[in-house]
């Protein structure tokens, strides 16, 4: 029996194009595969996505209401690392899950996601694991750029799993939602500085929400090794680990604000100017953060179950 | 333009009120988090990189004549702590009281009439600054000091510190001073082309949650 291992095989395997055959689970996979090769040995004919720059890669989905009270996603694309995947939805929600094809972002690469939401179209995009942040071999910056677009009457939730710094690593990261005036959203970042016990890399995040034009929400952090001073001092981050915003936006904010409340010793919920609420919250590790920010999300969802008059 | 008319303005004892907000320190101080001169420098500045970059940058656009009510719309953006933009409110009313009697300009009265409760105060302190005949780096060179005078002088009350220690402080704080009004001007300058999302919005997790915290103390000693 010939494995694939094969001179043959390997020989035969590009002219018959194996990946566009199977399906686009697999084909994706294969990519995967080739890219993370590619990246241990940089070879100057290197193929797509990897340039000498670092990976460039974008995923892009669009959540489209379907007409029978349910979301179709008619654009499901990843790329290089980024490989996202469709499970199973609940109700008229559909469910998109980022799975890291590959480790990074490392340094010099760009990633993008690019996830738009029609008018009544409802999507969840979590992602399979943390995004882990590597130095790589490529010097300078990594960045990673994530667009949310919601039209109206629609509903994102993004709440992928931790972002964290490792160190040398060195990423700017960038999330932009730009919503319609009655599109509802759900965001939660959170990042962490270093893995256990190790020393965080750099990085830079930005955080900008938009409603109808109007910017409501635009927070950069910058922290690490080069990071300006005091981030880790007093005002900022007084040696905490964890960071994370959850941003809620919803129509009925713009009658009913939020309360203005403290959350324990690390973390506030507090209305933005215009139809949204932030919380904010730092904490000594990735699962104390989480915890807080679950918490806050329950009871923030349970305030707004009720009348309008009950949130706090 | 007269350089003294910047002193005048960048004096603690400009009828301003600021006196009366410790810029955070008074919560970093009961929180066991300002002990000392070192932890007063350490917040000072991350105070200056993040609040007093942003403060300067909104300051100095408004000295180059940008439109204030989007650069006000922009400091909102960039202050998620609503009690933090009531404080910057309340800061920027009483600053314009100060600065319509001292350097008298229709663009200070047409500020003063579209936000009668205040508009934030870095955006009041560089109309100010423009109508006393100043530049943008000097209104960005008085939001960046104040982000760490502030903090400086109240401590000093509230930990019995000793005066000339919080001054040296400062000193020391000189150079990153200038490298944040140079950030911030360029950045001001460059809202023309790009809007206010070229405006820095550097933030500091802390003083935002400490903020909420403090403003429900039932005694204080500073407003915030």
């Amino acid at each position: 029996m010939t494995t694939a291992a094969s001179p043959q095989a390997a020989a035969v395997a590009p002219a018959t194009s194996p990946t566009a055959t199977l399906p686009p689970e697999a084909a994706s996979a294969a990519r995967a595969a080739t890219t993370t090769a590619v990246r241990a040995a940089p070879a100057a004919d290197a193929p797509q996505p990897t340039t000498s720059a670092g990976v460039r890669a974008t995923a892009r989905i669009v959540a489209r209401h379907d007409g029978r009270g349910g979301t179709a996603l008619p654009v499901l694309a990843g790329e290089g690392p980024l490989a996202p995947r469709r499970t199973r939805g609940s109700g008229a929600e559909a469910r998109v899950l980022l799975v890291g094809a590959m480790s990074g972002p490392l340094g010099g690469d760009r990633l993008t996601v690019d996830a738009r939401v029609e008018a009544g179209a409802r999507l969840r995009i979590g992602s399979a694991a943390a995004t882990i942040a590597l130095p790589g071999q490529v010097p300078g910056p990594a960045r990673y750029d994530v667009r949310l677009t919601v039209a109206d009457g629609g509903e994102l939730h993004w709440l992928p799993e931790q972002l964290i710094s490792a160190h040398g690593s060195d990423l700017y990261v960038t999330t932009r939602a730009d919503l319609a005036p009655t599109a509802r959203l759900v965001l939660r970042e959170e990042q962490v500085l270093g893995r256990a016990a190790e020393q965080p890399g750099r990085l830079t995040s930005r955080l900008a929400v938009r409603i109808g034009g109007r910017t409501v929400l635009d927070q950069e952090l910058a922290c690490g090794p080069g990071a300006p001073g005091g981030w880790d001092g007093p005002a900022v981050l007084a040696g905490h680990r964890a960071m994370g915003q959850l941003v809620l936006v919803r129509p009925e904010f713009a009658r009913a604000p939020v309360a203005a409340r403290v959350l324990g010793e690390g973390a506030a919920l507090v209305p933005l100017a215009g139809p949204a609420a932030l919380v904010s919250a730092v904490a000594p590790d990735a699962l104390r953060l989480r915890r807080l920010l679950d918490e806050a999300l329950t009871e923030l969802d349970r305030a707004c179950a009720g009348p309008p008059g009950d949130l706090r | 333009m007269s350089r003294a008319a910047l002193l005048v303005l960048a004096d603690g004892r400009f009828p301003a009120g600021g006196h009366a907000h410790s810029g955070g320190a008074e919560a970093a101080v009961r929180a066991g988090r300002i002990t000392g001169v070192a932890d007063l420098a350490d917040f000072c500045r991350g105070r200056l990189h993040t609040a007093g970059l942003v403060a300067a940058a909104l300051a100095g656009a408004a000295a180059l004549g940008r439109d204030p009510v989007e650069l006000d719309a922009a400091a909102d953006a960039r202050t998620p702590s609503p009690a933090l933009r009531l404080a910057a409110r309340k800061l920027g009313r009483q600053l314009m009281r100060a600065a319509r009697a001292t350097w008298p300009a229709p663009e200070l009265d047409a500020l003063a009439r579209e936000f009668p409760k205040g508009a934030h105060q870095p955006v009041v302190l560089g109309l100010t600054a423009r109508a006393a005949g100043l530049g943008p780096e000097e209104a960005a060179y008085c939001a960046a000091y104040e982000s760490v005078s502030g903090p400086a002088t109240a401590t000093v009350r509230l930990l019995s510190l000793d005066p000339f220690d919080a001054t040296a402080v400062l000193a020391r704080l000189a150079p990153e001073l200038d490298q944040v009004v140079e950030r911030a001007v360029a950045a001001a300058r460059r809202v023309a082309a790009e809007g206010v999302d070229a405006l820095p919005a550097c933030s500091a997790p802390l003083l935002e949650i400490a903020a909420e915290a403090h403003a429900a103390w039932p005694v204080r000693l500073f407003a915030s």
